[in-house]
């Protein structure tokens, strides 16, 4: 196994104030806009991003929820892993708001679509855009994009895209690994 | 962990410790998705359950139904009363004339202890036992120490009582399976003649004093008088059970502390417990049916799950 580094900490500080400028341009005071982060790492990225638009950008009373897609997903009694679940905290309604979907690495799009059938049980939004840290471009298998990205990738399918965060692995990374064998 | 050690969920007695942390675990995430605007989810949407009901049941069997539909299960009910049962059929038959129709599970209540075990090596899908005679009802003892451990956070050195008739009740011993697994001290307490001889084997307390146990114990699981079951006398009288070990307001009133009162339902009132006891604070017994729902998902998710696709 070898890995190589794509993102340091300085780096993934710069991507993470552009997104959240970029967010800004477009949300403006954050009304009627949710972020939600897909569980269990989605979690981390959309709390480094609600940090940084409280504190640097003086967002006021940001909404931000966990949204959990296991029992949504499309590869239950497929894969060879159990499934796990994790908890889902939306607290707010989504009906009528804008939804920002966030995720730390876009891969083959499945994890998205099944977040978009899970946001549906909590009412109908406006619009969904999607931020994602890494887009690991060319594995798609259904036609979903990001809205917000923070770096594009070219990985081939025995790669894997490690995202490191300070407060749950140590240090702020991003590493692509690669399985020889 | 996060799958179940066994295929099937015949009762508590073949759980592990980890089995049941895993169901509690997995119902917690049903019971956020279940308080949603939308109740529902479709991770089964590719599974068939069938219900099958040798035995009266109004709330397991519709607790049941709710939990296969919000996971989007397809089902089908199928009751005693109205089958072929009646013209002599055999229960492997039946099964197997149902099974025929492509269901994955099978979630049966049968009069017979054993029968899920019976039917587990006799075809081929997964069973979820509903009750078994006076065997065991494992979800309800599942439902039952999950909504203890919700609102006393843990069954670690916890003191339960089961109260009343142990020995035509199925809820008892798979509570005291489930309870003793979980790390909680169990006690029963009722007539004599309600208890069964050799109960001490399963390491719980015998009491025949219901002020006794009831000082002794963090939660009270109270029992239906099971009439139907009943083809001799137990006790001389209603009116003397209710006087021996019914749970009323005074006799709460002179504990020092308060106890969880729990009851698997259909109450009695009146006789296991008066109504102003049924209806207060310290009674969890809606909790109970809410969790039921929840519990019941995250068993059949679990049970299903086991199913490969390619099986």
């Amino acid at each position: 196994m070898s890995q190589k580094l794509l993102l340091d900490a300085a780096a993934l500080d710069i991507i993470l104030h552009r997104l959240a400028c970029q967010l800004i341009e477009n949300h403006d005071t954050f009304e009627n806009t949710a972020l939600i982060g897909l569980q269990p790492r989605g979690s981390f990225l959309l709390k480094r991003l609600a940090d940084i638009l409280t504190t640097h950008y003086k967002i006021k009373n940001l909404k931000t929820g966990l949204l959990d897609i296991t029992f949504y997903r499309d590869d239950f009694r497929r894969s060879d892993e159990p499934l796990k679940a994790n908890s889902t905290e939306i607290n707010f309604l989504v009906e009528s708001k804008k939804v920002v979907i966030v995720d730390d690495v876009l891969y083959t799009g499945r994890s998205i679509r099944a977040a978009l059938t899970a946001l549906q049980s909590f009412g109908r939004p406006d619009t969904i855009e999607l931020l994602t840290l890494i887009d690991r471009r060319f594995s798609r298998h259904l036609p979903i994009q990001p809205d917000y990205n923070g770096r594009q990738v070219d990985a081939i399918n025995n790669q894997k895209v490690k995202v490191l965060w300070k407060e749950h692995g140590g240090e702020d990374a991003v590493y692509l690994i690669k399985n020889e064998d | 962990m996060s799958e179940l050690s066994v295929d099937n969920l015949l009762g508590i007695k073949y759980l592990s410790v980890a089995d049941i942390n895993l169901i509690h675990k997995t119902a917690d995430q049903f019971k956020e998705v279940i308080n949603r605007p939308i109740k529902k989810v479709p991770s089964l949407r590719d599974i068939t359950i069938a219900n099958l009901f040798f035995e009266n049941s109004t709330r397991t069997k519709l607790s049941f139904e709710l939990a296969e539909k919000r996971l989007s299960a397809d089902v089908i009910n199928f009751s005693a009363a109205q089958s072929s049962v009646k013209k002599g059929e055999t229960l492997v038959d039946t099964v197997n004339n149902i099974l025929a129709m492509k269901v994955d599970i099978v979630v049966m209540r049968h009069p017979n202890p054993g029968a899920g075990v019976f039917l587990s090596k006799h075809i081929d899908a997964r069973i979820v036992n509903a009750g078994d005679g006076a065997h065991e009802h494992p979800t309800q003892a599942l439902l039952d120490s999950y909504s203890i451990r919700e609102k006393l956070g843990s069954l670690q050195g916890k003191k339960v009582v089961i109260v009343g008739d142990i020995l035509h009740s199925r809820v008892a011993l798979s509570n005291i399976y489930c309870l003793k697994k979980l790390g909680a001290e169990v006690m029963v307490c009722g007539p004599a003649t309600l208890l069964p001889r050799h109960i001490e084997s399963l390491g719980v307390k015998v009491e025949l004093n219901l002020k006794k146990a009831l000082e002794w114990c963090d939660v009270a699981n109270m029992l239906r008088v099971q009439n139907e079951r009943m083809d001799i006398s137990y006790f001389p009288s209603v009116r003397e059970y209710v006087q021996q070990y019914g749970v009323h307001r005074e006799l709460l009133d002179s504990l020092k502390k308060d106890i969880v009162i729990m009851h698997p339902g259909p109450i009695n009132r009146g006789v296991e417990i008066t109504s102003d006891v049924a209806d207060s604070d310290q009674a969890i017994i809606l909790n109970q049916v809410e969790n039921g729902v929840a519990i019941r998902m995250a068993v059949l998710y679990l049970v299903a799950a086991k199913i490969r696709r390619n099986d």
